[in-house]
């Protein structure tokens, strides 16, 4: 099977803590922080290292401020 | 990146690879940080008109027309040339532009009081010529910038800052759908309805928008994309509310989907 | 040397908006005024592949002229006077945003609807702003069909100079009247490369934008000093006015436009009878030819000034003469025109009679 690896990089002081990467998150994988950034909003973060790239955080991003890459390895053919 | 940043994303160097990357923002938007609340459609909308415009390579080609509004200050964000045109006169104002440079790609962007109110003639009419636009409407049902008077695409029983006791249809008019009303037009080429409340929702709007530019592309008409959006500040909702807000009473009155597109030949 | 026609006054307009390689005209019909969107639609595209679009109002149409002019082209719109109420809003934008761009107001009776004979109603209007903010246009006042046709070139001149929209301010009987009139020949249509206009961000640059909107009051009055300051340069260096007998007047008849065409008559009349009249007619009603008034009052006796309004371009006199000279006035409303006799005996009521 097929290994896939996800990563986000979330802009955090650009952050606006809306919630909505959370609610749209398959994996659960993103939260609320309990600290507030510069603007002073508790921003959105990883919780769990679980992400799979499937990227609908970033897509429903109103900031734009998501990056989102996705590592697929397939697992290697195996003899019959 | 920040120190707040550096320590809270470690980077995974095996992925954060640019082969592996799927999503990050278009460089058509400027570095602006949108003015917009928290949550708000409008950043969401300007980012996929962005993308699109990005992936289909036509920025020098692309010329918006900004409106009176929340989204008055489009033009710092989208990474276009633009003209931010009087309260209600962007189809004008397009109209135009597109008249003297027909092969450019013109599109307006528009909230419900600028469209649908004050601006209502404008966008019949551009409509009912047929002029080459791509007109992007967003319809929140409320007023944001002046802080949430009564839209006329406020709904029916909706409580605003002007409608203080509910939306009464008998003296306060009934909820405009624009979409269902232009869509008769002959000169009206293309007319959707999408949302912005679901990443599913997103995707479809993304598509509804590239369609529509396509379309521009070829001159083929007028078009409508009309986004239901939210508004959380002055519904005073929190983001998340509010977008159910969306998809509880929203967009049962403004069902989603396309309401014109071209006859396949 | 041009062709010489006999033209009607708003068919010349039309003609020469044309011969100047004009782009784009937007406008709406309105009495009396039509003929020219009559003519372009009937001529222009065809000739030079200008675009010719009736809108489904003014308020759309100076929109348009907006948009256009905001793409580096060369437009014009025309309307009259209700027309041109509805048009004042589009009018600040286009100032503030700095486009430019030439629009003619045939001016009929007013207030209200009024009547559609020609009038001078509008010249607070079109002279002390109409819109909202402190913005001016360019007001050029034609007293001839051979002034309607040479105010558009140098309407569309003054435009690209400064940047700034240019009206020409004339009345229907200007509009509706038939006279000879020699038109410059065809002028090509230029492409602009203005390094402001929207025409699709290049390649390697940041994009355009242009906007009427700055929400820090540090920046809007930062653009209110360019608007002053390129104001202030256009009273100095644009002022046009035509001066009569100047040398030996111990009065003055003053007017503009169809007004001041009757004065010259009335003027005639008057220097028959012996009284030494001379004339002084502004051509430009901003700028307003201050210094020139302000010359000759010490040493004259006294300036009728004649108008088909209430008396609006009388306070600008004033102001010029700062004291130094009697100012009387006389006009006639709501679509009436003085006759030479009746601009003379006023003259004599004020003047000579010495009431």
């Amino acid at each position: 099977m097929a290994k896939v690896q996800g990563e986000v990089i979330i802009d955090l002081e650009k952050c606006k803590g809306c919630e909505l990467c959370i609610i749209a998150c398959p994996e659960e994988t993103l939260a609320i922080a309990n600290i507030i950034n510069k603007k002073g909003y508790r921003y959105a973060i990883k919780a769990q290292d679980n992400c799979t790239g499937c990227a609908n955080c970033a897509l429903v991003c109103p900031d734009a401020v998501i990056t989102v890459y996705r590592k697929v390895e397939k697992a290697p053919k195996q003899a019959v | 990146m920040s120190e707040l940043n550096e320590i809270m994303n470690p980077i995974k160097e095996n992925i954060c690879l640019p082969e592996f990357l799927v999503y990050e923002r278009p460089d058509t938007l400027t570095e602006q940080e949108f003015h917009y609340c928290p949550g708000c459609g409008h950043s969401t909308v300007h980012k996929l008109l962005m993308e699109v415009v990005s992936e289909m390579g036509i920025v020098g080609d692309t010329i918006g027309v900004a409106p009176v509004g929340c989204s008055v200050f489009a033009y710092h964000y989208l990474g276009v040339d633009m003209q931010q045109a009087a309260h209600g006169r962007a189809c004008a104002v397009a109209t135009g532009i597109k008249r003297v440079m027909p092969e450019k790609i013109v599109f307006t962007y528009q909230g419900d009081g600028d469209l649908a109110a004050i601006g209502t003639a404008e966008t019949v009419h551009a409509a009912n010529r047929g002029e080459n636009l791509l007109v992007i409407f967003i319809n929140n049902g409320i007023y944001g910038m002046t802080s949430g008077q009564m839209a006329p695409t406020s709904l029916e029983g909706m409580v605003t800052t002007t409608s203080p006791y509910g939306r009464d249809v008998l003296t306060q008019g009934y909820p405009l759908k624009i979409s269902e009303l232009l869509a008769h037009l002959p000169g009206v080429y293309y007319v959707t309805r999408q949302a912005v409340n679901t990443a599913g929702n997103v995707r479809k709007t993304k598509k509804a928008l590239q369609r529509g530019l396509e379309y521009q592309k070829k001159n083929l008409g007028f078009c409508l994309v009309e986004v239901v959006s939210n508004c959380p500040s002055n519904l005073k909702m929190t983001p998340l509310e509010s977008n159910e807000f969306v998809a509880n009473q929203m967009i049962p009155f403004y069902p989603l989907g396309d309401i014109k597109v071209p006859e396949v030949k | 040397m041009g062709d010489v026609k006999f033209m009607k006054g708003n068919e010349a307009l039309s003609e020469a908006m044309i011969r100047a390689g004009c782009d784009a005209y937007f406008g709406y019909p309105i009495t009396p005024q039509s003929e020219v969107l009559e003519y372009l639609a009937r001529e222009a595209t065809k000739r030079t592949g200008m675009v010719v679009l009736q809108a489904e109002s003014e308020v759309s149409a100076i929109n348009m002229i907006y948009g256009a002019a905001g793409c580096g082209k060369r437009v014009m719109t025309t309307s009259s006077s209700p027309g041109i109420s509805l048009m004042q809003e589009g009018l600040s934008y286009i100032a503030s945003a700095e486009l430019p761009c030439l629009v003619a107001n045939i001016n009929r009776g007013g207030p209200g609807l009024g009547t559609i004979q020609p009038a001078q109603g509008d010249y607070f209007q079109s002279v002390k702003g109409g819109g909202h903010g402190d913005y001016h246009l360019v007001v050029l006042a034609p007293c001839s069909v051979q002034e309607m046709v040479d105010y558009v070139k140098l309407g569309f001149e003054l435009a690209d100079k400064y940047r700034t929209p240019v009206m020409i301010l004339a009345d229907g009987a200007i509009g509706q009247m038939m006279e000879k009139v020699e038109l410059f020949p065809q002028m090509e249509r230029v492409v602009t490369d203005y390094p402001w206009a929207t025409t699709g961000r290049p390649a390697g640059k940041d994009r355009r934008y242009i906007t009427s909107l700055h929400i820090q009051p540090e920046k809007m009055e930062e653009i209110n000093h360019t608007l002053q300051a390129k104001y202030k340069v256009m009273q100095e260096t644009e002022v046009r006015y035509q001066a009569l007998h100047l040398d030996d007047a111990e009065y003055l008849m003053t007017g503009f436009g169809l007004a001041a065409r009757i004065c010259i008559k009335a003027m005639e009349l008057g220097r028959a009878k012996g009284y030494k009249i001379g004339m002084i007619r502004p051509q430009t009603l901003f700028p307003f030819p201050t210094k020139i008034y302000a010359e000759v009052a010490p040493r004259i006796k006294g300036i009728l000034d004649v108008e088909m309004n209430a008396g609006q371009m009388i306070e600008d006199v004033r102001l010029s003469v700062e004291g130094k000279t009697r100012v009387e006035f006389f006009g006639r409303m709501g679509g009436m025109i003085p006759s030479p006799d009746e601009i003379l005996e006023n003259f004599e009521k004020y003047f000579i009679k010495g009431s």
